[in-house]
């Protein structure tokens, strides 16, 4: 996908140049661009280091895995196809705490370590369990704490407050997820009521 | 709204410190640990720096030559009847397809808007409050071999609408 939207986004740009002229703008656009690429990975260079750095304290004092155990009641209502004690349960709140910090990186590999779990509980090898959908559309919705790129960013663009607009976020992402887990359930709905109508036929 | 920016302005230090006192009460050598993770950001950081080079052409080269403005002019209209700022268009469209890509858009435009405008604060809560929908499906369902995602996609997407709509209206609201 990412292939050839971005092979896409370049032919694009290149042709419109040449139809419009522009062509000595995008030359200096391909040189600035690496330059551009590198001052914003140093940018995040900092932050990545620090928030893997005390989330590796986190880890190791064992404040992950009690939150962990304390949000376990929460998730075990709503994922209702997943047993209370199942595995699947701590990978996936470890991926919600993981990205409730803005720790997105190391979201990822938990999260495949949640979906792993989960795919033991299903009985359809293609297809995706009622949990896995949940899961997924939670973590899309993107419930966040600290989102600790969009600060760095902010800081590096010389804003006068750059945490400013957390509760803004808050407020923002909570909405989503709100909304997510609204629309799984309508989904849930529409489809049974599909299976049903095609009984009927 | 003083609760709220006192809230704001705590949130990062009392996180940090909460997980320090945690850490030194458990016997955790904090600074060793620190050490430790702060070497996996650095991997990290490496680790996406060919990938924000690579963006960042595409990103300018499109913006540069014009041919980001005619998509912008086409979704203007849709934009504006709903009293949302036509600036924040091109992150609406690349926000739910790449996370790198988005974050190069974001840091091009707080520059170019200011980040303590309103077009800069829709644009940080958008970023901060939404997901990179087609990755996340694409590489969670990848990792187990399900092709069969029922309407993952589709509430996905919903639910990324909505933040961005909330990210307006909550902007607009807000001071």
């Amino acid at each position: 996908m990412l292939n050839y939207l971005w092979l896409a986004m370049i032919l694009l740009g290149v042709v419109w140049a040449v139809v419009t002229g522009r062509l000595g703008d995008v030359t200096k656009a391909v040189i600035s661009s690496a330059e551009e690429g590198v001052q914003l990975s140093i940018v995040l260079l900092g932050i990545l280091c620090l928030w893997s750095g005390v989330m590796k304290i986190a880890q190791k004092s064992g404040l992950i895995r009690s939150l962990t155990n304390f949000s376990k009641v929460l998730f075990a209502k709503l994922f209702h196809d997943v047993p209370e004690n199942h595995s699947a349960l701590g990978a996936m709140v470890l991926t919600f705490s993981a990205n409730f910090l803005g720790l997105g990186n190391a979201a990822t590999p938990l999260a495949i370590k949640a979906m792993e779990e989960l795919h033991k509980l299903n009985n359809r090898r293609d297809t995706a369990s009622d949990a896995m959908v949940l899961f997924i559309v939670i973590n899309a919705s993107c419930l966040q704490f600290i989102p600790t790129n969009v600060i760095a960013l902010r800081e590096a663009a010389g804003s006068a407050n750059a945490v400013a607009i957390l509760p803004h976020v808050w407020i923002s992402s909570f909405i989503s997820t709100i909304i997510a887990i609204i629309f799984y359930y309508l989904f849930l709905l529409m489809e049974k009521r599909r299976d049903y109508a095609l009984w009927h036929l | 709204m003083a609760f709220m920016s006192v809230l704001s302005e705590a949130a990062i230090p009392a996180v940090i410190i909460a997980i320090l006192i945690v850490g030194a009460w458990k016997n955790v050598p904090v600074f060793d640990t620190f050490l430790e993770g702060a070497k996996e950001g650095l991997a990290t950081a490496i680790r996406i720096l060919p990938v924000l080079v690579g963006i960042m052409l595409a990103i300018n080269v499109f913006k540069e030559s014009g041919a980001l403005d005619i998509l912008v002019d086409l979704l203007k209209p849709v934009v504006n009847f709903f009293g949302i700022p036509e600036e924040i268009v091109p992150m609406a469209i690349l926000r739910p397809i790449s996370g790198s890509a988005s974050l190069g858009l974001l840091s091009r435009q707080l520059k170019e808007y200011g980040p303590d405008s309103l077009v800069g604060k829709i644009l940080s809560v958008m970023m901060g409050s939404t997901e990179t929908i087609f990755y996340t499906v694409a590489v969670y369902f990848g990792a187990i071999g399900v092709k069969k995602t029922r309407g993952t996609v589709w509430i996905a997407l919903i639910a990324g609408l909505a933040g961005m709509i909330s990210s307006v209206i909550v902007c607009r609201l807000l001071p």
